[in-house]
């Protein structure tokens, strides 16, 4: 093993560096440079990523590299200390590499923005909080980091702060957060009151030595499933992320799509180990990812808002890489971490340029057609949308295809509905072809709906926005790659991941039924996209039309009802309570205090009577007082 | 030899006088002497005791004189200050009259 594995330790140095830099002397700086200095910050992690990727091949075990400690509390000792292996390389890579490609496309996005050098601060910051998140060796530097990113996605959801519902819209987020992290937190304290140990690695040596299926164990995963459910925006914390793409378009793409909501995706395969041995808490996890990327699917049909498809979309395709670590596969949930950062964040840039060449315009009722007048967007947008969908030899189609299959052998799904749960993502996969080929349709095909004035303003994006599509398009196809179908082809990524990852049993099929299985996905794929060009392309949408004031249709567009579920339950009631202390501190608090103060102030008024400011009479008082004083002294013979 | 109670009803009418002439003075020169009439007053009574415990004492007594002429020392400082003061006050208003110096009050 050589050094420069233990070198990637700077990484988070470096971004942060970067963040302060542009923090403190940005202001004064010419654009682009705060964007490139930002850029060269995440690239010389990118650097240092590749460098540990290169330096882990030959060795199955990671690195430690404890920088110091930062608390002793009995037999508590927290050091702040790395782990850098195999798994939180990969996370670094992706953190990294599609982190710079962001980077880059908004130097061109952000471009003539009042906010420039902080938007370039606080994504530095965000990037140095992601990888203390992945690269962290205990749980309590982990939720550092955790909270870092939670951090920075309220900042950048709230970028345009001078828009009220942005800002409102960040504060969401970062309540909803919160819910979750108080699981996360329960689950340290329960780990180390079971373990007496936060550091990650200990607790996984440890739990296989548990009681198999303990209550202790599993409720412990079930609170770090609350701490993934809120930051990777699963049932039932999902309904901030919607409304987090009030933020910049690339900090979508890069916070709510790519990285931080995939974050609760690797807390659950870090701590696989107890999962291993808890196989209630990692059933539930995996419903909980199946049902959320059903009902997200589900909820992305009724959306108009171009980017709050993709957002429904992402909630979605986290629900199936939830669904795969739940299962016990955690390579194939990572490798679906993978692909989707590229192909997700290729989705979001390329609504971005969108966006952008319309000026600001997100309805995607009044889009239609650009793919003619934006020929590079429409093409890196159309691959996106294929390798999504899963069209076969893109890679989303592996990795896709890999979870499905992991759902129906793990062992830990035995008993646990394991079939019911491949058939939901089965369906949900169907509609998943259909929702994104009617947010292509919509976008890019068809007759145009633009208005006269944005039909005039409209333009390709320059080239440093459009280079990182193609570069994000070309890692849409490829990476796929990496995963094949491990069953008839060499599958690097497995083969990558197996020795930072807890084993679980799966069963083996016959390669027959694997090609069965995946004959099986490619139909539903087939006809989700047919469906889908049916209705927009052959009948021009008229069954949407028809369908539009229905109850599904309605359930659609309000997803299920989620947010106005949590208005009546929380806001109201909250509303309410607010509403009384109020009452109380206005009509007992203010009152009592006025009527103290009044008192105060009447005893001050008879006192300053006697502040007559006449010399003499204070001479007078002077003169009385020692003759007391004299009278007493004689009469009681103090003096004596 | 004089017996000291007639210091001390000497010093008890200075200081009756003094006192008088404080707190029915309007010119704050008046308050001023009537001050130091009671100072003196004291001092007056002071000596006499201290006369008093060293003829009848076997040593002397000097420690009443001592103090006596550290009030005298400290009165002749106040002295300064508060002429001083007052020569200010005379220069701001053209008036001494205590009864109108009483801004400080609310």
């Amino acid at each position: 093993m050589s050094a420069v594995v233990h070198w990637a330790a700077l990484a988070p140095l470096l971004a942060l560096v970067g963040s302060i830099v542009n923090a403190f002397f940005g202001r004064s700086m010419k654009e682009p440079l705060p964007g490139i200095i930002a850029s060269v910050a995440v690239a010389a992690g990118f650097v240092l990523a590749v460098l540990a990727f290169i330096g882990l091949q030959g060795s199955d075990h990671g690195v430690q590299v404890t920088l110091w400690r930062y608390l002793t509390a009995g037999t508590l000792h927290l050091d702040a200390g790395f782990m850098i292996d195999r798994l939180s390389v990969t996370m670094m890579l992706i953190i990294t590499g599609v982190g710079l490609l962001i980077h880059i496309y908004s130097i061109g996005y952000m471009h003539g923005d009042d906010g420039n050098s902080r938007y370039f601060a606080e994504l530095n910051l965000f990037v140095a909080a992601m990888l203390v998140l992945v690269m962290a060796d205990s749980f309590p530097l982990m939720f550092i980091g955790w909270e870092g990113v939670g951090v920075c996605s309220y900042l950048l959801i709230g970028f345009w702060y001078r828009d009220r519902a942005n800002p409102d819209a960040g504060r969401k987020a970062f309540i909803v957060n919160r819910v979750g992290d108080v699981g996360f937190l329960l689950a340290m304290f329960l780990t180390f009151k079971t373990f007496g140990t936060l550091n990650i690695a200990a607790v996984n040596a440890a739990a296989p030595g548990m009681l198999y299926g303990s209550a202790v164990l599993t409720v412990i995963g079930l609170f770090y499933l609350l701490g993934a459910a809120g930051k990777s925006a699963q049932l039932p914390l999902q309904v901030w992320l919607p409304d987090a793409m009030a933020g910049p378009t690339p900090v979508s793409a890069l916070i709510h799509a790519a990285t931080m909501v995939t974050a609760g995706v690797y807390l659950i395969a870090r701590v696989g180990a107890v999962y291993a041995m808890a196989p209630a808490a990692a059933s539930t996890v995996a419903w909980v990812g199946g049902l959320t990327a059903f009902v997200a699917a589900f909820a992305a049909f009724g959306q108009t808002d171009i980017k709050k498809i993709l957002a429904y979309s992402t909630i979605s395709q986290v629900g199936y890489m939830i669904a795969a670590v739940g299962v016990g596969a955690y390579w194939v949930g990572i490798f679906h971490v993978l692909t989707h950062a590229f192909f997700k964040a290729l989705l979001f840039l390329s609504a971005g340029s969108v966006i952008h060449a319309l000026g600001g315009e997100q309805d995607v009722r009044k889009m239609g057609g650009l793919g003619r007048k934006m020929k590079l967007t429409g093409t890196t947008a159309l691959i996106a949308t294929l390798a999504i969908s899963g069209v076969p030899f893109l890679s989303g189609f592996f990795s896709k295809d890999a979870i499905l299959s992991s759902t129906l052998t793990s062992s830990l799904m035995a008993g646990n509905g394991g079939n019911a749960l491949y058939i939901l993502l089965l369906i949900t996969a169907g509609m998943t072809a259909a929702y994104m080929f009617r947010w292509y349709h919509r976008v890019f095909a068809g007759e145009s709906r633009l208005d006269a004035h944005a039909a005039a303003h409209l333009h390709e994006s320059p080239r440093s926005m459009t280079w990182p599509l193609a570069i994000l398009a070309l890692g849409s196809v490829v990476v796929g790659y990496l995963g094949l179908p491990e069953f008839a082809f060499p599958n690097f990524i497995q083969r990558w991941l197996e020795p930072a990852t807890t084993a679980v049993d799966f069963n083996h099929l016959a390669a027959s039924t694997d090609w069965l299985l995946i004959g099986l996905s490619v139909l539903v794929v087939a006809i989700g996209l047919g469906v889908g060009w049916w209705v927009y392309e052959v009948r021009k949408g008229a069954p949407v039309a028809a369908f539009k004031d229905s109850n599904l249709a309605s359930a659609s567009r309000g997803a299920l009802g989620f947010d106005a579920l949590y208005r009546i339950l929380f806001l109201a009631s909250g509303e309410g309570v607010a509403e009384g202390i109020a009452t109380l501190d206005r009509e007992v608090v203010d009152r009592g205090l006025a009527a103290g103060g009044a008192g105060v102030g009447l005893l001050g008024r008879l006192a300053t009577a006697i502040q007559s400011g006449f010399v003499r009479a204070y001479a007078l008082a002077m003169l009385l007082g020692v003759l007391a004083l004299i009278a007493v002294a004689a009469l009681t013979g103090v003096l004596k | 030899m004089v017996p000291t109670p007639y210091y001390i009803a000497l010093s008890a009418l200075l200081m009756t006088i003094g006192s008088v002439g404080v707190l029915t003075r309007r010119s704050a020169i008046m308050v001023f002497l009537s001050v130091e009439l009671m100072l003196n007053a004291a001092n007056l009574a002071i000596v006499a005791f201290a006369r008093q415990w060293s003829v009848s004492g076997a040593q002397t007594a000097l420690s009443g004189q001592a103090a006596v002429f550290i009030i005298l020392a400290i009165a002749a400082a106040e002295v300064a200050v508060g002429l001083g003061i007052l020569v200010t006050i005379f220069r701001n208003r053209v008036s001494t009259d205590v009864d109108e110096l009483s801004e400080v009050r609310l």
